[in-house]
């Protein structure tokens, strides 16, 4: 009936008094870029941890390709096409880039429960892990451990996992968060050569990484979406430069 | 240091761990033959516990519980005339893997400091019942009715007791290595140290560290059908509680982020102990402190001293 890959409807979610998810309906078409953007504490993370499956919503449903996967857990999403991004680094960081990669690698896979030959040895892992880390630009820090990486190498790396599981959706919070405007341009540039092949929902606070690359834009504001719609609807959206624009556009 | 120098290092260890009995005999000491072989054993059980403890982050404060219910399978077997080495064996590990199944389907759904309890009070649960089950002695324990008969090994003859427990320990040194390099043990490992990003590519921990827990139970209890043989006394202490934490002990002085690690930790604790315990009946005084200065201060445990970076 539609090409929606992902739809939410009615999602709900309060810690004690705080309704961090307040009744979000969202719509994410397959192959586009939609980013959701809003003030601090408006429940961007906490929407992408139920997206996610790392938090069950209190109400509300969540259906993937068709499918209703609001009770499926973090494991089983990924197997369906689920990749995710952490907002704060979330990395092995005493693993090599290569062996975070790989054990993504290795997730999809065949069977882990192998006791016997070495993973490391296994180039059914390491030649799409290698080829992952080279698309991200990584390729010469493969050998590095994780948390020898410089912060932004670290976000690539995050970015890297994600891909190595082949996903149909990617969720990327906050990905250029607390990067140097060279490694933003990197991670913007990254990112829009995986647009139109992937399908991405991308949390993002740099409004210039957001209007560059996404093809629709929800605003969340008090775990609400006040507004959905082109860059260029949400720009001259009233509400939303009240909300929220206002101040940046102003600075 | 390099795989190469790791490897001299290993050769040598086991080396000077074969040249005991033949020295001990020459020196006409007896009791250095079973001081290394106790320890070899308690090396064994402590190797067991790194793999789910070191590479799995599963702190079971609970492991001497196999150590038991090997060298009750031994034990219990033999006071019913049952004495055949092979049998008894597969029992001990096989019991000790049902053992561990049990226990950990249900303490793995917890983690932290509840885990540590909960594996804890399962142990608590079995010392108890070895000290209220009086047709094998009570608290009192009982003696080995006969040794473990395996046909060509004799285990009363004291140096092919001491090589075989010399060859199932670097069996299981071999086993744990290809173990924690598998890509089963790349997702122990992983889950470990971030149980959040493995979730999120895709690894449900559970059953992973379900089966670790399993396998580090069998193999301790195989340590306790080797401990039993070795004792030729069967107690409920060898499930004490004070015995996980000496387990947990030897894991942690060793270093946890090696195979090897636990096997120096034993050799470690257990000759010190030794030692002291030779000079002064105060010898606890002095273990305590050594013990609190040694983790303070070798964060990685001996085997990061000797083998620089993890492997």
């Amino acid at each position: 009936m539609n090409n929606n890959l992902l739809e939410v409807r009615g999602l709900t979610k309060s810690f004690g008094a705080l309704l961090a998810s307040d009744d979000i309906d969202l719509e994410v078409r397959e192959g586009e870029t939609h980013a959701i953007i809003g003030p601090n504490g408006a429940g961007k993370t906490t929407l992408i941890s139920q997206l996610a499956g790392n938090l069950l919503p209190d109400r509300g449903r969540v259906r993937f390709a068709g499918e209703d996967i609001t009770a499926l857990s973090a494991p089983a999403r990924s197997h369906r096409g689920f990749a995710r991004s952490f907002q704060i680094t979330s990395i092995y960081r005493d693993f090599t880039a290569l062996e975070n990669v790989m054990l993504a690698v290795q997730a999809h896979a065949g069977s882990s429960f192998r006791f016997w030959g070495s993973a490391r040895a296994e180039r059914a892992l390491q030649e799409p892990a290698r080829r992952v880390l080279e698309e991200v630009g990584l390729g010469a820090r493969t050998g590095l451990p994780g948390g020898n990486l410089a912060h932004g190498e670290q976000r690539q790396l995050e970015v890297a996992m994600a891909l190595a599981t082949r996903p149909r959706l990617m969720l990327l919070d906050e990905p250029v968060a607390g990067m140097g405007a060279e490694e933003t341009q990197r991670m913007v540039g990254l990112i829009s050569t995986l647009k139109g092949g992937k399908t991405i929902i991308l949390v993002e606070h740099d409004m210039d990484a957001v209007f560059s690359l996404a093809d629709r834009v929800s605003v969340l504001v008090y775990g609400r979406i006040v507004a959905t719609g082109t860059p260029e609807e949400i720009r001259t959206n009233a509400e939303v430069r009240r909300a929220y624009l206002g101040d940046e556009v102003a600075a | 240091m390099n795989s190469r120098t790791r490897a001299i290092v290993l050769a040598t260890g086991l080396a000077v761990l074969a040249a005991v009995p033949p020295v001990a005999g020459l020196l006409n000491q007896p009791f250095y033959l079973d001081l290394v072989r106790r320890i070899m054993i308690f090396a064994i059980a402590a190797l067991s516990l790194n793999l789910i403890l070191g590479y799995g982050g599963m702190i079971s404060f609970g492991h001497a519980a196999y150590l038991g219910i090997g060298a009750y399978a031994v034990g219990v077997l033999a006071h019913y005339g049952i004495d055949n080495g092979f049998l008894q064996w597969a029992l001990a590990i096989g019991a000790s893997a049902l053992v561990a199944l049990v226990i950990g389907a249900v303490s793995i759904r917890t983690s932290g400091v509840y885990f540590i309890m909960i594996t804890l009070a399962f142990t608590q649960m079995l010392y108890y019942l070895g000290i209220s089950v009086e047709e094998f002695g009570g608290d009192d324990g009982m003696r080995l009715a006969a040794k473990s008969q395996f046909g060509l090994i004799d285990l009363n003859d004291g140096n092919a007791f001491y090589y075989l427990v010399l060859a199932v320990l670097v069996l299981f040194l071999f086993l744990g290595h290809r173990l924690v390099n598998s890509r089963f043990g790349m997702v122990i490992r992983a889950a470990r140290s971030n149980e959040a990003r493995t979730r999120s590519i895709g690894f449900s921990p559970y059953p992973y560290r379900l089966a670790a827990f399993v396998i580090a139970g069998a193999m301790c209890g195989l340590a306790g059908a080797l401990l039993v043989n070795h004792t030729a006394y069967l107690t409920p202490e060898f499930m004490n509680w004070t015995r996980s934490g000496e387990l947990m002990f030897m894991v942690i002085l060793g270093g946890t982020a090696s195979i090897a690690g636990p096997v120096l930790g034993a050799f470690a604790l257990l000759l010190v102990e030794d030692a002291l315990s030779g000079w002064t009946q105060h010898w606890q005084l002095i273990l305590g402190p050594l013990l609190v200065l040694s983790v303070l201060f070798f964060r990685r445990g001996l085997a990061g001293l000797l083998f620089g970076k993890n492997e």
